[in-house]
């Protein structure tokens, strides 16, 4: 009951957050947010519940924003049309990367996952009917509201909420389902799971082309926001980066933790970037490393455990029924 | 034309001998504490940076520049071992991945804000011309890096195999609890192999430096190199990355002469995912 009044007191915020500040700044801002943060929760899905910590994600995500352009730059078709072919492809990759890498240590996964998305970054750099280096256009002008091409930040900001939403109550919905209690399993001790029968490669490689789909629906609606597409933008490591820490940070494998992880650090960029000017993407990325490592020393669990501690122990305290 | 291809093939073993060594470092540090070095291509890539700054405020070349690159690396390794990783490596693998890469991006982008990331290089008669050798024309540069990448990678062999530092150092990778038993330090052990994977990452760094493009973003093509020379050579083995090396050298300068420039780093990447998919033990390794 609790914790329902909490989740509507935060979706209330949410939805009211665009209107209380008004600037295009702000509004901007909170798309962002929530842009990367259903990047993050995609993420999460495979990096935080299944434990294999994906470093190439924006593979998919590059998947999704390429489709989208790709859709309307050579078909003609408005960028929605890209979503379907975006997640289709998204899912045909990770199932090309998962299967042999998810069967051997972890370590393996991480790396073949950066290979594969330097390996598309480069193949893309390099096809002309991509774009090449310069990358694909969306429409300048829109012929319809399904072009979703707006100037104000406004229409993406709920878009992309209820697109959270809906990735958050699949994610819900995932580990709450069997499949949850198997990832739980597998990712305390995979040796234990397999003798008690759980499928654990094939648990885990769903979960990964889960994630993949969420990811690639992420890029592009990040393409169509921006109106473009190009291999920095939409295959660069940064973005892997960006979306693995902020999902890190939050609390990987908490259903709120990539949300919490996003609202800290895309303002956090925002506004280094705009203080500093040119120098400060440098910057914002020896910042990035820093929390990553004093993560990774300190906190390895993520901001939000701290919560969850004193949450379990206050429940425990109090006859402890179940939630 | 067979001159030329003789040519890259010697020019691609040469390069693969540097490969070899910094890669033995990452298999070290792997096979001993089964920790993956994200950083480690960055660490190359600060030997690089060293390299170059001895030669800008000094004026001195690879004689000066590549011992104080893998002094400064190896206390780098040591720093980060007792900073960083003796604490992750009781942690999550997620824990560990974060650390190292968090680690990585902390380098790269200190690099990147101090010196820009416009290409740097440094002057090409550094270490001397181009020698003529029955046909082939060789780089002195080139030639200096692939022969003592060569030498200090056997002498890595040598080190742990045939001294009493390595059988200490195979000791507590084996089982630590023993070897704590027989009055080996397993914290000194792990320092010293952080030192020696660092080093040898410094010293690479610094002999490349002289014929290679110097750049932030360097250590990330270099960290897949080595990765994908230790998972074809077998974890924590040195004879291993070695041959692995000298393979992912001519391969990639063979494909970059075949097919194209741009395509060699695809080659090498798509060789790796092939290798994880049909033979994950790697070419020597037990399966």
């Amino acid at each position: 009951m609790r914790r329902l009044i909490w989740l509507s007191v935060v979706l209330a915020v949410a939805i009211a957050y665009p209107l209380l500040m008004s600037s295009p700044f702000q509004q901007r801002l909170g798309a962002l947010v929530l842009l990367y943060a259903i990047a993050a929760s995609a993420w999460n899905i495979v990096g935080g519940y299944a434990g294999q910590v994906s470093v190439g994600h924006v593979v998919f995500f590059g998947c999704g924003a390429y489709a989208a352009m790709a859709s309307y730059a050579k078909f003609g078709l408005s960028p929605l049309f890209g979503i379907p072919g975006g997640i289709v492809l998204a899912v045909g990759l990770a199932a090309i990367i998962g299967v042999p890498t998810l069967r051997l240590s972890g370590h393996y996964f991480s790396m073949a996952t950066i290979a594969v998305a330097e390996t598309m970054r480069l193949i893309v750099t390099n096809t002309e009917w991509l774009g090449a280096a310069v990358g694909l256009s969306g429409p300048t002008v829109p012929r319809n509201v399904f072009d979703l091409s707006f100037l104000s930040s406004l229409p993406y900001y709920y878009l992309f909420l209820a697109v959270l939403v809906l990735t958050l109550l699949i994610t819900f919905w995932m580990t709450n389902s069997r499949m949850g209690f198997y990832l739980r399993a597998i990712k305390d001790s995979e040796r234990a799971a397999r003798s008690l029968g759980a499928p654990a490669t094939r648990t885990k490689l769903y979960a990964y082309m889960l994630s993949a789909a969420l990811t690639s629906v992420a890029g592009a609606l990040y393409a169509m926001m921006f109106g473009f597409v190009d291999p920095e933008s939409g295959l660069g490591i940064l973005i892997s980066v960006k979306i693995l820490i902020m999902a890190a940070l939050g609390g990987a494998g908490l259903l709120f933790g990539p949300l919490v992880g996003a609202a800290i650090l895309v303002p956090l960029e925002e506004i280094s970037n705009s203080w500093l000017g040119g120098k400060g993407a440098g910057l914002t990325f020896v910042l990035y490393g820093a929390i990553i490592v004093l993560i990774a020393r300190f906190k390895p669990d993520g901001l939000l455990s701290l919560f969850k501690r004193r949450g379990k122990q206050a429940q425990d305290a109090g006859a402890g029924h179940a939630p | 034309m067979s001159f030329v291809l003789v040519q890259v093939i010697v020019g691609g073993l040469l390069l693969g001998a540097v490969y070899a060594l910094f890669s033995s470092g990452l298999t070290l540090v792997w096979g001993m504490m089964n920790i993956v070095n994200f950083a480690h291509g960055d660490f190359v890539m600060l030997g690089m940076y060293v390299a170059y700054v001895v030669y800008t405020l000094m004026g001195g070349g690879p004689i000066l520049g590549a011992p104080l690159a893998t002094l400064v690396l190896a206390t780098l390794g040591v720093v980060v071992y007792f900073g960083l990783i003796r604490d992750i490596m009781k942690g999550p693998m997620l824990a560990q991945i974060l650390g190292t890469f968090g680690l990585a991006l902390l380098l790269r982008y200190s690099v990147f804000w101090w010196f820009g990331a416009n290409f740097l290089s440094m002057p090409q008669d550094i270490v001397g011309g181009t020698y003529a050798f029955a046909g082939l024309r060789i780089e002195a540069s080139r030639l200096l890096a692939g022969i003592v990448a060569l030498l200090v990678t056997l002498g890595l062999h040598l080190l742990l195999t045939r001294t009493s530092l390595g059988s200490k150092m195979l000791a507590v990778a084996e089982d630590q609890t023993a070897a704590q038993l027989m009055g080996i330090r397993p914290d000194t052990m792990q320092a010293v192999a952080w030192a020696i994977a660092a080093g040898a990452t410094g010293l690479a760094g610094a002999l490349i430096a002289n014929f290679f493009y110097i750049v932030p973003t360097v250590g990330e093509t270099l960290g897949i190199v080595a990765f994908v020379t230790v998972s074809l050579g077998g974890f924590g083995s040195v004879p291993g990355a070695l041959v692995a090396g000298l393979l992912i050298g001519v391969i990639e300068s063979l494909s970059g002469y075949l097919i194209g420039a741009v395509y060699k780093d695809i080659v090498v990447y798509v060789l790796f995912l092939l290798f994880l998919w049909f033979r994950p033990q790697g070419l020597m390794g037990k399966s």
